[in-house]
Parts: structure tokens; sequence; C-alpha cells
């Protein structure tokens, strides 16, 4: 491992070892030991409970919350003098994935750990960590996170909850409303935010039952039917003037810092899901027979069941491989003392754009996985007496929440070019090489070593996101804010270029600590995913390179483009029955032989 | 009370595919996962919750290869307070004389004992033999397939499960060793914090040569099992339709049982 901590974005820009990146294949003892617990916690006693989950039965999430509170497995982000593990970003990671088989308590559960508590843990002071963390860690108090209100969505900060001080100068009288709330009707204890004196946007800590405080009746959900969101109402709320959160006027570092995190776990929620998912419909196609064979043994099944599992293994990647980073960063920091909280804020902020392509890829590949799940159980699929179905509502929200994936897609090139304007990564220079790159012969010489050409397709993915980058911003300098067509499509590429470069790494570290005999799958895996993945650079950077384009540099550029897409293609189908043959053998997905 | 509890690392058979490797001796465990050994958990769980009844210490031994330490450590996590793994690859460990040989060592080699638990069977092997073994190899009385556990002064009164749903009920003389029924108890899981403490808790790992048992003694060679093969069974699926009226198909069917001597 190198000493120097990676930047984040920096992926774009460099290339990166193997031996730098977390995998799940570097899980230390007490990882696989927090794992196996969740999961047979899991398995054990949340997911029979699905239908009283569902039916919203009373105190059986907030019940099941307690006894995961009891396991610890509320506090893996807690620091152990309020009641928590102190656990490491890694355990964070393993506790959320497990944790996340049902949709619902899933929701319940990352509401609480996540958003909802995390805002005290990183922003609190003294006095309000040591009153609320030892009650949100053991599951005695569950913990809401109310940002959203009906006019403020993506637009957090236009909003209109407005906070007075009282008259005798000890509470803030909040008035407003605040809508889709997860946890809301469970909840004793709200992280808001509210405009003192009509300008300056502040957190604020509630207490549940606050005179002034009330909750609406439930949100009939598409999904998530289990889980809690309601509207909380603020009516000359008399909240503590002790419970401001963070300082007065910046609530918006609380805000955004948080939804870092919380993009982050979601990702999470989606790889445990997912594969949860695979694993329900391998079993079923191994079982299903039709025209006297099990479905499982039909290509067009394999190819499905080969699918899921390749992007089960790139959100595993990926997300390991953020989690390293943010883990490495933060224990380079000195967390002693007050201000230990906005550190770890502030180093969690410097991989944003890591965790909103996290976000945004496991988002889209769980909603993938749910949608190919329901079509290999065909008409059971459809049924709300098999699980594809609940699994295919639940999904769709993740899309949505914890900052819409569109929001997500903006702020993916917006924090790459700040950080390049402030000079933290080299993109700007990086991009005029490449001007220099782009003029000499592009045919690297091959040596044979497995996943070579992989390596070298994935450079080239960096060099066309560079190009049509630096072009855009040479073009439309600070406007190009107004051309989000454009903005989403480098979003989409550095979303592409970290996944495949993830899958990539993570293989090839298991050939360099195993062999390739152990890292077949995940060898086969990462050749399949770059070999889908380069053309929609292709098509991609036509499609951006048209719109700022025309004349000679157009040609020039899509000649350069070309260049860089080019590829010999593999045996895309061969392989994928090879994937799919090994998750039925093992009936679930796995990666290490 | 001093308690030891003898554990297992096998592998979760229901998930994947059972398959014989190349050798024909041997399960193709490249696709499994592992855990411990079910009635092992229960085992484990009893022993904790006599140690927080009557004070005390739990040791834990397994015979098994470093993969075992998670489940080891998972032990300690829930209550356990230090561990021996024994990992030879002189061991038979096919033979479960040769087994309950080498776990008696390891407890004779730490001193006295008041019971030894272990479960009344491994789900790999189902040879429900080494729990009993191992109270012949240690010299002390036995209980097998217990399902109920009260320990009383210098004596254990157990509830063991026989046939047909009947009950016995025994007086054990201590030290003793007890083979534990799956469903006795409730196993805990081990919380995070516990998990954070077992890391630092002790765990030996020893060979033969730190037992003081000769090769001879637990070798294959030596052992009076020898394993010939292993093999999945062909499915078979004969089946002979009967044609015709109901009092002819029953007089052919008749027939037939008392051709092939079933009637």
């Amino acid at each position: 491992m190198s000493n120097e901590l990676i930047k984040g974005g920096a992926f774009l820009i460099s290339q990166s070892n193997a031996e730098d990146v977390f995998t799940p294949e570097d899980f230390d003892q007490t990882h696989k030991m927090i794992d196996s617990m969740s999961r047979d916690f899991v398995h054990d006693k949340v997911l029979p409970r699905t239908d009283e989950i569902e039916a919203m039965e009373e105190g059986v999430i907030v019940n099941l919350l307690k006894e995961a509170g009891e396991l610890g497995l509320l506090g893996v982000d807690i620091p152990e003098k309020y009641g928590g593990e102190d656990g490491d970003k890694i355990s964070t990671l393993i506790v959320t994935e497990n944790l996340s088989l049902n949709g619902s308590f899933a929701t319940a559960f990352g509401a609480h750990t996540g958003i909802g508590t995390l805002p005290i843990v990183l922003f609190g002071n003294e006095e309000q960590k040591a009153k609320y963390l030892p009650g949100l860690a053991s599951g005695e108090k569950i913990a809401a996170y109310a940002l959203t209100e009906p006019e403020a969505g993506s637009d957090a900060l236009n909003c209109k909850t407005r906070a007075m001080l009282s008259e005798c100068g000890n509470y803030y009288i909040l008035n407003g409303a605040k809508q889709y709330i997860t946890n809301a009707s469970w909840a004793h204890v709200i992280v808001t935010y509210a405009k003192i004196d009509n300008e300056k946007f502040t957190a604020f800590i509630v207490d549940g039952d606050s005179p002034g405080v009330s909750i609406d009746p439930e949100e009939k959900k598409m999904g998530l039917k289990g889980s809690s969101t309601c509207s909380v109402i603020f009516e000359d709320a008399k909240i503590p003037v002790e419970n401001v959160l963070w300082e007065i006027g910046k609530g918006h570092q609380v805000a955004f810092n948080i939804l870092n995190i919380g993009r982050f776990k979601l990702g999470a929620g989606c790889a445990g899901a997912g594969k949860y998912v695979l694993a329900n419909a391998v079993d079923y196609a191994l079982q299903r027979q039709q025209f006297k064979m099990p479905i499982a043994k039909f290509g067009l099944i394999k190819g499905k069941v080969a699918d899921m599992a390749i992007l089960n293994y790139v959100m595993e990647s990926m997300l390991y491989r953020t989690g390293g980073l943010i883990e490495d960063l933060l224990s380079s920091l000195d967390l002693e003392g007050e201000g230990a909280g906005k550190k770890i804020a502030d180093g969690i902020q410097e991989y944003a754009i890591e965790c909103s392509i996290n976000k945004i890829f496991c988002s889209e590949a769980f909603d993938f996985i749910a949608d190919e799940g329901v079509q290999i159980y065909g008409g059971y699929g459809y049924s709300m007496e098999y699980p594809m179905e609940r699994a295919y509502r639940d999904s769709r929200i993740n899309r949505i929440f914890e900052g819409t994936n569109e929001i997500n897609r903006l702020i993916i090139p917006a924090t790459l070019m700040r950080k390049a304007m402030k000079g933290e990564i080299a993109l700007i220079q990086a991009a005029q090489k490449l001007q220099e790159d782009l003029m000499m012969p592009m045919m690297p010489e091959l040596s044979g070593e497995v996943l070579e050409e992989q390596e070298n397709l994935i450079e080239n993915m960096k060099k066309v996101f560079l190009m049509v980058s630096g072009t855009a911003v040479q073009k439309f300098g600070e406007a190009i804010q107004k051309e989000q067509e454009i903005l989403g499509r480098m979003a989409d590429m550095a979303i592409l270029v970290f996944a495949a470069e993830s899958a990539y790494l993570r293989a090839k570290k298991i050939v360099q600590q195993k062999d390739e005999t152990a890292a077949e799958l995940a060898i086969k895996m990462t050749e399949c995913f770059v070999a889908e993945a380069v053309p929609k650079f292709d098509l991609w950077g036509k499609e951006v390179l048209a719109a700022m384009e025309e004349g000679d540099t157009r040609r020039t550029m899509l000649s350069a483009l070309r260049k860089l897409t080019r590829f010999e293609p593999i045996n895309l189908y061969e392989r994928k029955r090879y994937i799919a043959k090994e998750m039925y053998e093992a009936k679930k997905y796995f990666v290490l032989k | 009370m001093k308690t030891f509890v003898c554990i297992k690392r096998v592998p979760d058979t229901s998930e994947a595919e059972v398959k014989v490797d190349a050798t024909g001796k041997e399960v193709d465990s490249s696709r499994f996962s592992f855990d411990i050994n079910d009635a092992d958990n229960y085992a484990v769980e009893e022993a904790i919750l006599i140690k927080e009844a009557k004070e005390g210490t739990v040791q834990v031994i397994c015979l098994g290869p470093k993969d075992a330490d998670v489940m080891i450590r998972m032990a300690l996590a829930k209550g356990g307070d230090s561990a021996i793994r024994v990992e030879d690859p002189r061991i038979f460990a096919k033979d479960p004389l040769q087994v309950a040989k080498v776990l008696a060592a390891t407890i004779k080699q730490e001193g006295d004992f008041d019971l030894v638990l272990t479960g009344c069977m491994s789900a790999d092997n189902w040879n429900m033999a080494v729990g009993v073994a191992l109270a012949e190899e240690l010299g002390v009385p036995h209980a097998a397939m217990v399902n109920k556990v009260e320990v009383l002064d210098g004596k254990v009164k157990v509830n063991r499960e026989l046939e047909g749903g009947l009950s016995e009920v025994l007086e054990v003389s201590l030290p003793a060793v007890l083979t534990i029924q799956t469903g006795i108890n409730e196993p805990r899981y081990a919380p995070i914090r516990g998990i954070r403490a077992a890391q630092k808790k002790e765990l030996k790992v020893l060979g033969l040569d730190d037992l003081g048992v000769a090769e001879d003694e637990v070798s294959e060679a030596n052992s009076l099992i020898e394993l010939m093969q292993m093999y999945v069974p062909e499915l078979e699926s004969k089946a002979e339709i009967i044609e015709g009226e109901p009092e002819e198909k029953a007089e052919i069917m008749a027939q037939k049982l008392v051709k092939g001597g079933l009637l």
C-alpha cells in the first residue's frame, strides 16, 4: 500500500493500483464475524416476519431495531464513549448490506443509523451526543431525518420552515412542514432544518414529543409498505436553544455532508438486496420446470443470471473500494476531542464524487436486478405471493431518495470541476496532456497478461471522458452549468470508469493474492462488464461531440474517439454461461473460487 | 465450573450442490460456505448459560483448519474465555476414535475439568460417536443426546431424548461429557462488542507434538476404519403404469407384490 492518500475523483486522471484498493477478499476476522452475525440475525429474525412488517403491524420494526441495537448493529458508526461500537467504514458497509434484504426494514434501519443518527455523531456537541447517542445506539430511541418539504425537494435550501427565538430566549419556535419523512411515526428524535430569521438555514434536533410537533397519517406508497413515511408538522413547536445542531446558519454543511454518507450507505443497501434477489432467482430458475427441464438451463435465463451476478460483483467492488478510501483517510486523522465529527464529515466530503457514483450505480443496478428477477419468475414474479413483486416495487425509490440520480449526476462533474479549479486534482493538465497523446499511435504492446486488455480499455475510457469534458469546459466555460445533458453524460462516463476499474482492480488483486484459478469468476465478470461498457463510450462520445463541435474539428475528434473505443469483441455468451453455471452450483452469488 | 466445549467447522450442504471430488473420497467443498456445526452451536450456548449461572470458565476446543478461527472466535465473542485449535495433517479426522483421542489429550493437558460439552453429532459425517468416545478416553461418564441440563452439587441432572418422544432423566456425576441436542436452548448472536473483545482472547494453535500424542495413535494407517468410496446415489425414477378397470388393476398389482416378495 502506498502511504499517500488517494484524492477523491483522482481515479479519472490517473492509473490506480490493485494493492491500493480494499476488496471483500481483504476482510479481517472481525469483518467476517460481523458479516456472519448480521446475516444470521436478518435471516432468523427479520425475514421470517416479512408479512408482519409489510402489514405495518405495530411494534414489529421498532422491536427488531431494538434487537439489532442490543447486538451493536445500530451503533457501528457511533463512538464507544456514547454506547456505540466505533466500527470502521468496512463494518458499516457489511452491516448495511446484510440488514437490507427486506426493503422496509432496510429503510427504517438506514434512516435511523444513517441520516437520522449521523448528524448528531458528526456535528453534535458533547452534551447533545451524551444525551442522544446512547439511546440511538441501543435502539431505545429511533431517529428520523426531516429535510424535504413540499416545495423543497432537490432544492433543499429553499426551505420554508421558519425558526424564531422565543421572547424568553430559551426556545426556537418552529413553523413549517416536512414531507416524506422515513420513520416519522415512530421517531423519538428528528433532525430537521429551519431558517432562523428567514435566512439562516440551521439544523435542529427535535424530540418527537415536543409540544407543537405532530405527525400526519402514513403516505400510501408504491413500495416499502412496511416502513413509516409521513409528513412532520411544526406548529409553534418549542425547541430548546441547546438543540441547535452545529452552527446557526450552517445547516447546509450538516445537510450535504450527511447526504454523502447516506448515498454511500444506500449503495450498500442496494448491493445487499441485489445479492438476495439473485439467490432467490437462481433458486427459482433451478426448480421451475418448463419443456421438461429447469428454466435455468436456457441460454436466455443464463444470460440474465450472469448479468445480475456481474452487477452484484461490480457493486461490491466499487463499494468496498470507496469504503477503503474513506477508511484510509479517516485513520490518517486525529479524531480526538471536539471537532472530530466535522473532520470525519470533511473526510467523507473528499469522496463526494465516489459517494454519488455508488448511489447512482447501485440504485440502477439493483433496479435492473429486481426487474430481471421478476422476469425470471415469469407470472409468479407478478404475483404478490412471491418475493420478486415486492423487491421490484421496493427498489424503485432508491433512484429517487438521498438526492435523485439526476441531482447526483450533476454533483459529479460539478464537484470534479470545483476540485480542478482549486488545484486539488490535475484535471486540466490531464486534458492538455491528452491532446498530445491523441496524436500518438494508440496500439499498445500487449504481453498477453490476464486482463491487460481490459486495463488498456479502461484507460481509454478515461481518455474519452477527458476529451469530452475538456472540450465541454473549453467551449462553455462557466455556462456549462446550463448544459445538463452534457454534464449528465460526463457523469455517466465517470460512473462507468469507476465501476469498470473497481471490477478490474479487484480481479487483479485476487490474481495477485491467490491465482488465476481463484480469480476465474472475477476475471470473466470484469471482461464482460468492460466489453459492454466500451461501446457506450463510443455512443455517448459521439452524442456529446455532435452537440458541441462541427466540421473538421468534429471529424478529428470522432476519429480519435473511434480509436479510443476500438476493441476486439470477446465471446460474451460463453463467459456468461460459465458465470451462470457457477451461480447455479453455489445457488447464490459468489466470487472467489 | 470449568467447562470445555468442543466444536467443529462444517460445510453448509443445504446451499450448494454436493459433489465428490476426483479422489472419490472427499466432498468437493469449493462452493460451500462453512459454519459452526449446528449442534455444537447449542453446546456453546449451553456452556455459556452454565457459566453465567454458576460462574467458572468456558474453553473452546476445535480440531480444524485456520478457517475455523472465525467460528472459534464467535464462540469466544458469545462468552467463551479462551480457545485451543488443534491442527495437524497427520490426524485422520474421518475416524471419530482418533478425533476423540486428540480432543482428550488437549483437555487433559489443560488440567482438571468439570464438564465437557459437544454437539450430539456433526452435520457432515453423522457418526454421533466423538462425544461418547471422548468420555471413554477421558475415563468419565457421559450422557448423549441431552436436551436439558441442570447443574447440581457434584453432578448434573440431564434429560435425554429417546425414540418415540420418550424422555429419560439421568443424574451423572462430574466430571462428565454431555453431547447436546439441537433445540436445548436458543443460541445467542455474538454482539459486535463481544466480537471485538474476542479478537483479544487467547487462541492457542497446537499440533500432535505439543499434545504429546504419537502419530501412530491417530494416523490413517492405524485407524480401524478405511474410507472406501463416497458417491452421490443416482436418482432413478422407474414407474410402471397399470392399465385397466379398478378390479383388474388391483389383481395385477397384488400379483406383482407377491411376486416381488413384498406380500
